[in-house]
């Protein structure tokens, strides 16, 4: 039953990349389908951070705890779209130049916050398995809080670039500080018996 | 049976090699989408826009009217546009601008001139002949087109309402109908409606400031700024204001959109310029649409879009990496 499950998050998770290809086939990208690629995939990167933080939130929420055995898929998902979103960046914005590349980074603020972010998803990603977990030990969660950090210069990111119209924008940043204060109310809850005794 | 020059024929009902090796899947197209017509009511806003009388262009590249590149297809000109009027993304104008109704539609003058007044439109077209430009449209977001335009020499339309000797800028402005466009509805955008933008008096009498209202051979399509628009091809795309309800001569600097939302990154002038970049992306190359994924058709920006040995000379003297 799990296994099953999990493919079939697996499968959800492959669902924006299958409905992208289908567009490419049906011919619906319209004239400038390399932007298109860059913005769909960055977006599904920043949907698929806030699902990952949403599952911790919903499991307490709920009191299913079996829901944790999603979460390592969905924050894999996350880093699949956002590398997928950088190869686009450089294959259609930047054209694999280097110089070019430099001069974004240094030069555009809501750029180097997009490549910092997907920088520290590396080590994350690498060591979601099983053997890292059981080698790092209490390290291991330590790392794996800076996706809070991730999150933040994510949403930076999205709202830096916003040319007049902040809807979408707001939003993901919204359902971050959504998500945010729920573990901020857990944590001054478990903080204040512990002051007061 | 009348055999016309070379000349006379517009490029646009040249058959580019592309869709003449498609020729098969278009006839089969037009087959299919004739029958959709006559079985559906909602066949009538697929008809075709009307066609226009209008002078070709002379194919000579030194006046700047006309480029020998590919024009950017019909369609892609039609579906991919920045009019947030009806919304921001790329594909709102051609969803939602049918709602649109731009008959009648007229014209209101005023400032620094000798005739001013509220105008039909039809009254303002009248002595004046349609005639086609083929220009490059470089937005500011770094994607560009070829564009085959119908419409009239800006300078001839202004001509007729007699700018007084006041008159160093103009302002133009965009329709404010909040009920038929749903961008201004939104609660999120940052534009204090209506959109303006303006011109130097000399920029807008150069001849190649135009105003455009139509497109491959036909009435303007409203996502594209019908009734009237303005083309100015030496500098980005947002200062081409769409579906112009008035005209302001003025004595002093206009306000226009862009610079009221964030002058640190559109100025007044917003000639094309590789070399200031927007501060958040590079003008140094341009994606020339349609490109698509494993063609992404990138290439090198030039100054004033192309058209430096046109209108450079109207900014001798001035610095324009500090007037951008």
């Amino acid at each position: 039953m799990l296994l099953l499950n999990k493919l079939a998050v697996f499968v959800v998770g492959l669902l924006p990349l299958l409905f992208f290809c289908y567009r490419i086939l049906a011919d619906q990208l319209g004239p400038d389908a390399g932007k298109e690629l860059v913005l769909y995939t960055g977006a599904w990167a920043i949907r698929f951070l806030l699902i990952t933080l949403a599952v911790s939130t919903v499991r307490r929420l709920s009191g299913k705890s079996a829901l944790i055995r999603y979460r390592r898929m969905l924050g894999l998902y996350c880093w699949f779209y956002a590398t997928l979103h950088l190869l686009a960046i450089m294959t259609y914005l930047l054209g694999w130049s280097w110089s070019v590349f430099l001069e974004e980074f240094s030069e555009r603020p809501y750029m180097a916050l997009g490549i910092m972010a997907w920088s520290l998803l590396v080590p994350l990603g690498v060591t979601s398995n099983r053997w890292f977990q059981r080698r790092m030990g209490k390290k291991w969660k330590t790392l794996h809080k800076s996706i809070y950090v991730i999150a933040v210069l994510a949403c930076a990111h999205v709202i830096w670039i916003v040319r007049s119209d902040y809807g979408e924008a707001l939003l993901y940043s919204a359902l971050l500080l959504l998500l945010f204060s729920e573990r901020f109310y857990r944590w001054a809850k478990h903080k204040s018996p512990a002051a007061r005794g | 049976m009348i055999i016309r020059k070379a000349a006379d024929i517009a490029s646009s009902e040249i058959t580019s090699e592309q869709v003449y090796l498609r020729r098969r899947e278009f006839i089969g197209g037009a087959l299919i989408a004739g029958a959709g017509m006559a079985l559906s009511p909602s066949g009538m806003a697929a008809q075709q826009l009307p066609r226009l009388n209008y002078k070709p262009v002379a194919r000579d590249a030194d006046t700047g009217f006309y480029t020998p590149e590919p024009a950017t297809p019909y369609a892609d000109i039609k579906r991919y546009n920045n009019f947030y009027e009806f919304g921001t993304g790329k594909g709102d104008p051609a969803k939602y601008a049918e709602s649109l109704s731009v008959d009648p539609w007229s014209l209101t003058v005023e400032g620094e001139v000798a005739r001013p007044g509220v105008y039909p439109l039809e009254d303002v077209l009248a002595k004046l002949d349609l005639e086609e430009r083929i220009y490059r449209l470089r937005c500011v977001e770094a994607w560009s087109m070829v564009v085959p335009w119908v419409g009239v020499s800006l300078a001839d339309l202004i001509k007729q309402f007699q700018p007084t000797s006041k008159a160093k800028y103009v302002q133009f402005e965009t329709l404010y109908r909040p009920q038929e466009m749903r961008g201004q509805r939104s609660r999120s955008a940052t534009i204090n409606w209506p959109y303006r933008e303006g011109l130097r008096i000399d920029e807008a009498t150069h001849p190649l400031a135009f105003m455009a209202v139509g497109l491959y051979g036909r009435e303007l399509p409203r996502q594209n700024g019908a009734p009237l628009r303005l083309v100015v091809p030496w500098k980005y795309g947002f200062k081409s204001i769409k579906s112009i309800v008035s005209i302001r001569f003025m004595e002093t600097m206009p306000q226009t959109t862009w610079v009221d939302i964030n002058a640190s990154e559109y100025g007044f002038y917003a000639n094309v310029n590789p070399a200031v970049d927007h501060p958040r992306w590079s003008q140094k190359s341009e994606r020339r649409l349609p490109s698509s994924l494993l063609s992404p058709n990138r290439m090198r920006t030039e100054p004033f879009n192309g058209y430096g040995e046109q209108v450079a000379g109207l900014y001798t003297g001035m610095d324009l990496r500090r007037l951008y």
